[in-house]
């Protein structure tokens, strides 16, 4: 035991690079999920930043009334990136550049169930959302808002590239999300350390695991709504036109179909965070840990249940609105619940306020602001008088931000120095916490009151006699503030990457076996695997003893880890071109545009996965 | 993919017993009935309400489709008498059920395909109605995996032929045959759905 003891995760720091390549190559191929979280953070808070400045020229465009800083056709274009782009390739991305990170290392694997799969949905998702971004080249950027209502999308009110772009770029960044589901539920069902049963996994894997379900229902959903879409576009067929029979509103139903258990993607991760983030800052286990977990699962179902509240004005009939009403303001009752379990965690608790801590209760205020206000709209009657007004912009950024970034900036300041074995500077997160708050509710806050006194979403400006002036002006001024928010995080991540000050291997005093190993761990992730005996198993002083000697010592042989492949990447490329070629709308193109994606499938399949012998 | 479980787990086990690469497909498949029910659901959706001909009911041919169904769901027999020669080492007899199982993929193929010859010859194309739209879409996605099927099927006597896959690698085929089961149950599905109630 005393050579365990006198492991000191500073000597770790220069192991953990052991056997492991560096460069520009070794990132192009490697196979790594920690490698792979790094650059879905990477990229994600890049497409974050074109976001953010997608907004901040929208802001601009409102302060005042009828001002013409954009035209409508490019403001059009901006909303419609701007949603698209948050959702898509920010929250979305981002939130599985931490189940990337996290879940490996939470249920002691040494990797992902496929490797370069995970490789590929990367890849995928980067090509994607590069594909999509690249119409501002073509100056034909998406312009018909991220539901893309039909007929709105047809080729004959949409002509043009835009929508071609849109909804190619979308299907293609379906195929990531698949992937990566089916990659995440093998890792959570086969590959948890001995001893991990279900019900003592940490709530972010927890969590990891019912938003991966929700991914693999729903994307093929959206996927096929887009495909109908891409052939009314490209093959002139019936789907949504009404002059055939084709019926509009199926594409509404589709959309939303996904649209909503999408929303639960966006925030159940962010639910698995605060989850974890809560207890190991108040220093006491989650209350009613069972509890939380089943409103998880339960939000994860109920949440196919509710799409129609998006559509209450499209004239359902009552029986339908009020079906959908009742579900609506039933998934706010397992909601609820998640709230109340985590302020009776902190209850009696030796509380630290870290700023990831802060975002965790941050994330507390602002959701909840954002399920209020959708409990209102969960009315019909209610929802009839808000729809397509800024109460509902304010509403949903509450949610998303409220939900969905705050945890996961909650995340990153609490896995950071498991990252990189540096902590994030305190003294930037404060600022950073802080300025996001107030940016936040100064920009979205006031919307509430523009909506209600009837200013509609998706208009590039508004009457002088619509008496919203002073609300856009604070809105503006917040979404500045917001924006500063961000580039105080980016300095923080830059300055804390090169010269943080040094992290050990449990830096908070954690519970759960993540914290039991070197910070940064090894590429192999756990020496030798431990097995667990409680949920909390870095809580009880035995059993972490016995955890230790397996995860701060040295393996009995290095572990065999997979082959570094470029076939993810160069697959990635052939699917987006080939789906890209689908513009041209000449159907041998397109079949010859599927060669390479076969060729690439071939060459995938019969690249040993592991080194000879293994 | 058994390689897959001991880079994961040092003692060379899953917590189902199933391994990884089966429960991924797995998975994958339960994505795919999602994709293939909303498919369908919007074929059931536009059922009886194209606006101009020809209707379903004008020109299905049972018969024909009957026949084309019946040679898929046999080949579904043959795909495990091809398992079954895996396991049992009987390359010879292996390549031959994987065969018997493309040359089956190909005829059903081929009967459809005729089958859309003679629709659009009776002017029921794509962009014709919702019928056409969403009949053409929803048999021509299943077209293609059982296309991607049979390419697979081929890989694999090929791979037996190359002695690359002996009978403790035999999962290879078998989750290659839980593909090609799915494919059929779909086209019991769709069968039922499309043709079968009007």
């Amino acid at each position: 035991m005393s050579s365990i003891a006198s492991v000191q995760p500073s000597a770790h720091h220069h192991d953990a690079s052991h056997g492991e390549e560096t460069g520009v190559w070794s990132w192009i191929t490697t196979v790594d999920h920690k490698r792979i979280a790094v650059m879905y953070f990477v990229t994600a808070t890049l497409f974050f930043l074109m976001g953010g400045a997608e907004a901040l020229l929208m802001r601009i465009q409102l302060v005042g009334p009828e001002r013409d800083f954009l035209s409508p056709e490019v403001y059009n274009q901006l909303f419609t990136m701007h949603g698209t782009t948050m959702v898509f390739l920010v929250a979305m991305p981002m939130a599985v550049a931490f189940f990337n990170f996290v879940v490996p290392l939470q249920i002691g694997a040494r990797d992902v169930a496929f490797p370069r799969l995970n490789a590929f949905s990367y890849w995928v998702f980067l090509f994607g959302g590069l594909y999509m971004n690249s119409s501002f080249l073509f100056g034909a950027a998406p312009n018909a808002s991220w539901v893309g209502y039909s007929t709105l999308t047809s080729a004959t009110y949409s002509p043009g590239l835009n929508v071609d772009f849109w909804f190619i770029g979308l299907s293609i960044l379906g195929i990531a999300s698949i992937a990566g589901g089916v990659n995440f539920i093998t890792t959570i069902v086969n590959m948890r350390a001995p001893g991990m049963t279900l019900m003592r996994m940490p709530l972010f894997t927890w969590m990891t695991f019912v938003t991966s379900f929700l991914l693999i229902t729903a994307i093929p959903v959206i996927a096929v709504a887009l495909i109908f879409l891409g052939f009314d576009r490209v093959f002139a067929t019936t789907f949504f036109n009404p002059a055939a029979g084709g019926d509009p509103v199926l594409w509404q139903h589709l959309f939303w179909l996904f649209g909503h258990p999408e929303v639960y993607i966006l925030v159940l991760p962010a639910f698995g965070v605060i989850s974890d983030v809560i207890p190991t800052f108040s220093r006491k286990p989650l209350f009613g840990y069972p509890i939380v977990v089943y409103a998880g699962v339960l939000i994860g179902f109920i949440g196919w249940g509710v799409w129609s509240h998006h559509m209450f004005t499209v004239g359902l009939g009552p029986i339908a609105d009020a079906f959908f009403v009742a579900a609506t303001m039933i998934i706010a009752i397992p909601t609820g619940v998640k709230i109340f379990n985590w302020m009776a965690t902190m209850w009696g608790g030796s509380l630290r306020f870290t700023t990831a801590m802060l975002f965790s209760l941050g994330l507390l205020v602002v959701f909840t602001v954002g399920g209020l206000s959708g409990i209102m709209h969960a009315s019909a009657p209610v929802n009839l008088q808000q729809h397509d007004s800024y109460f509902v912009v304010a509403h949903f950024h509450y949610v998303i931000v409220g939900g969905a970034m705050m945890g996961l900036w909650a995340g990153l300041y609490y896995w950071f120095p498991k990252v990189s074995g540096r902590f994030m500077s305190e003294t930037l997160g404060k600022w950073h916490f802080w300025t996001t708050m107030i940016g936040f509710n100064l920009t979205f806050f006031p919307m509430h009151f523009a909506g209600l006194l009837g200013m509609p979403r998706r208009i590039f400006t508004y009457s002088a006699q619509l008496n919203v002036e002073v609300y856009n002006q604070l809105s503006t001024v917040g979404a500045f503030i917001f924006g500063i928010s961000g580039l105080i995080m980016v300095w923080n991540l830059v300055k804390s990457w090169r010269s943080g000050a040094v992290a050990p291997a449990d830096p908070w005093g954690a519970p759960h076996l993540e914290w039991s190993i070197p910070s940064p761990p090894h590429h192999y992730n756990f020496p030798r695997i431990p097995t667990i005996r409680s949920r909390e198993p870095l809580w009880d002083e035995d059993e972490r003893r016995e955890i230790e000697a397996l995860t701060l010592t040295e393996p009995h042989e290095e572990p065999v880890m997979p082959n570094p492949s470029y076939w993810p990447l160069l697959l990635a490329a052939a699917i987006t071109l080939a789906w890209g070629l689908v513009m041209t709308g000449v159907w041998w193109i397109i079949v010859l545009g599927l060669l390479p994606v076969t060729f690439c499938v071939f060459k995938w399949a019969f690249e040993p996965a592991f080194p000879e012998g293994h | 993919m058994a390689h897959a479980i001991a880079a994961a787990d040092d003692h060379h086990r899953t917590w189902t017993g199933v391994s990884n690469w089966k429960l991924g497909f797995w998975t994958f498949i339960a994505s795919e009935c999602l994709f293939f029910g909303t498919l369908i659901s919007t074929y059931m959706v536009y059922k009886g309400r194209a606006v101009v001909g020809p209707y379903p009911e004008d020109i299905f041919n049972i018969l024909l489709t009957t026949t084309s169904t019946t040679i898929l769901l046999f080949s579904s027999l043959a795909m495990v008498l091809a398992l079954d020669a895996v396991n049992r080492a009987r390359k010879g007899l292996a390549i031959f059920w994987l065969g018997m199982v493309m040359l089956m993929g190909l005829a059903f193929i081929g009967i459809e395909l005729y089958e859309y010859m003679h629709f659009i010859h009776e002017g029921l194309t794509v962009t014709s109605s919702t019928f056409g739209s969403s009949y053409y879409v929803v048999t021509g996605t299943h077209k293609l995996h059982v296309l991607v099927g049979v390419i697979w099927m081929g890989t694999l006597a090929w791979l037996i032929h190359k002695d690359r896959i002996p009978p403790e690698k035999s999962e290879q085929v078998e989750v290659a045959g839980l593909y090609w089961h799915f494919v059929d149950v779909i086209w019991i599905v769709i069968f039922t759905l499309v043709y079968l109630i009007s």
